[in-house]
């Protein structure tokens, strides 16, 4: 039966939410009493997936595949869990696997649930809890049928490590042209930056800014604790910062460790997007601001003030601690 | 070109979240009801589709008689008709088994869904469409053209896009990009007058098992209050950040 991840592996290394996939899923292997065999894309040495409990690796070596594709990903997946007799499927919340869960589900005849926060509530019947209504409210879902497909929030297990020797072995699966109907033209990424998906730390910024020409202030304090940045919907809606840039309920959600929120008051809809975040710090001039409601530290004061010398700060414990 | 346009209708942005019935149901009280805005960024693309390259917008959605209000604000956006699946949208596989049943009968060439509800936030059922139909798919879509049966896409990925070149029939998970905020339409007097005689049809739902159920729903407990520190003593946030709550 076991328990299958699919384990993205960019730039030379798995994806720290791959290391996550493996932790969540053996703990969900232990309660079935089975066992967590990962599938891999192209990927170099699996070892380091025997550290977070997998116990076996098909790896898929394919030049057709350099590219993500999701018809034809979905049908690794599919048949990687037939091989294994897979009764659990579990993928990340990157947006590769967002894309190509439900055609894992479809192709497996399996009920999906995706933004789980936790294991299993149980396992008969299959129970999980999931975030809904963007954070506003949790929801236990059962999935009926005998195949299930998870997709796991981001941080919402972290990392557990559980070494195991993990077995390799090469994976061909049978793919078909019409896995091939669409075809990537061009990857536009923009290097040497923290994306938000990916970003342990966000620092985010808001019309208590006063203006584009004061983002140099939030990008040195991003750079100090390695972190993405972000802004508030009213930024990116008057063109100080891209649109790639909001977060939000309608732009990109976060589920950072840390969210650093500067000159934001803190809309609804802009909490809704980010509070899956585990902690979250508020720096704002007005004290009634609602965001400090759902804060955790909060700071009332000037961005253009406190921010240059937070940073300074941050730079000086970094280097005592380095 | 067909178009077929799916829409959500979901709660406001601006909504109180609570639940009744010993939180097993949606508290729809005082809830004003919207186009959920990823499917709304779709529906201005295919209105766009219509009015450059004449094409035929139709819009769907699976509710009861109560979600006609959020079709015909779709009408008066500019949509040509609509059709509601009458049955109660229980989960994303049953809701992607109706629309693909209407797909097929209707013979689109571009479906278009929002990548995501705003209410159940499962972002299943674009996909599931496409693996149902069989049709190519591209999700979490910013851009779109169409020249004769090929499309062009661009996709947003984890820290920039990507541009795919595929072809009709397709299936696209929406999001804002694919138009901007400013290009949405409100709709004026004369669409709301119209969209009144457009047609709706109402087709009852094929037969479809649920593969998950909702069981519960539960608020997220209160928060603890803020620790307030003070701006003259960054230190102690500092401090706080590293000892407590071990971030960074």
């Amino acid at each position: 039966m076991s328990v299958l991840i699919y384990a993205e592996y960019a730039d030379g290394k798995f994806k720290k939410v791959a290391l996550e996939l493996a932790s969540y899923a053996k703990a969900v292997a232990d309660t079935m009493g089975t066992s967590v065999t990962a599938v891999t894309v192209n990927a170099g040495d699996t070892s380091e997936l025997g550290k977070y409990g997998v116990s076996k690796v098909l790896n898929v070596n394919n030049g057709q595949l350099t590219n993500f594709n999701a018809k034809a990903y979905a049908d690794v997946v599919k048949q990687a869990a037939q091989k294994e007799g897979a009764k659990v499927v579990v993928l990340s919340s990157t947006t590769d696997s967002l894309y190509l869960a439900p055609l894992v589900a479809v192709g497996l005849g399996a009920g999906m649930a995706s933004n789980v926060v936790g294991l299993p509530v149980s396992t008969s019947p299959f129970q999980v809890k999931r975030s809904a209504f963007s954070q506003k409210a949790f929801n236990y879902t059962e999935v009926t049928t005998d195949v299930k497909v998870l997709c796991i929030s981001k941080n919402s297990f972290g990392l557990v490590e559980n070494n195991t020797a993990a077995s390799a072995e090469d994976f061909s699966p049978a793919l078909s042209d019409a896995d091939f109907n669409t075809k990537v033209e061009s990857v536009e990424k923009a290097s040497g930056k923290v994306s938000i998906a990916d970003a342990d730390i966000v620092v985010s910024g808001g019309r208590g800014l006063k203006g584009p020409e004061n983002w140099h202030i939030l990008e040195d304090l991003a750079t100090t604790l390695g972190a993405a940045t972000a802004c508030s919907k009213p930024v990116s809606d008057i063109g100080w910062r891209p649109h790639s840039e909001h977060v939000g309920q309608t732009g990109k959600p976060v589920a950072s460790n840390l969210y650093v929120a500067i000159g934001i008051s803190g809309a609804i809809q802009h909490i809704a997007g980010i509070n899956a975040s585990k902690v979250k710090v508020v720096i704002n001039t007005d004290p009634e601001a609602p965001f400090f409601k759902v804060a955790d530290y909060g700071i009332v004061g000037d961005a253009l003030d406190v921010v240059p010398r937070l940073t300074q700060k941050l730079k000086e414990f970094k280097a005592q601690n380095s | 070109m067909k178009i077929l346009v799916c829409i959500s209708h979901v709660p406001d942005t601006t909504s109180k979240i609570n639940f009744v019935n010993g939180d097993t149901e949606f508290d729809t009280n005082g809830v004003q009801y919207v186009i959920n805005p990823n499917d709304e960024f779709g529906l201005t693309r295919a209105i766009w589709f219509q009015e450059q390259q004449g094409a035929k917008v139709t819009v769907v959605n699976v509710g009861g008689p109560d979600t006609e209000a959020t079709l015909r604000k779709a009408l008066a956006i500019g949509a040509d008709d609509a059709i509601r699946v009458n049955a109660t949208p229980t989960d994303g596989f049953f809701v992607a088994k109706q629309l693909a049943e209407v797909a097929k009968n209707g013979g689109y060439d571009l479906i278009i869904c929002g990548k995501e509800s705003l209410d159940y936030n499962g972002g299943m059922v674009p996909g599931m469409l496409a693996g149902l139909l069989n049709y190519n798919f591209v999700n979490s879509c910013t851009e779109l053209t169409v020249d004769g049966s090929a499309a062009k896409a661009s996709r947003e990925i984890d820290g920039g896009k990507e541009v795919i070149a595929t072809a009709l029939p397709l299936v696209v998970g929406g999001q804002k990009g694919i138009v901007e905020e400013k290009d949405l339409r409100i709709p004026n007097m004369r669409g709301i007058m119209t969209a009144r005689t457009k047609p709706l049809a109402v087709v009852e739902a094929t037969g479809a098992d649920n593969k998950t159920k909702a069981v519960k729903f539960e608020k997220p407990a209160p928060k603890s209050a803020v620790k307030m520190v003070s701006p003259d003593n960054l230190d102690e946030l500092i401090n706080l950040l590293h000892n407590e709550a071990k971030v960074i």
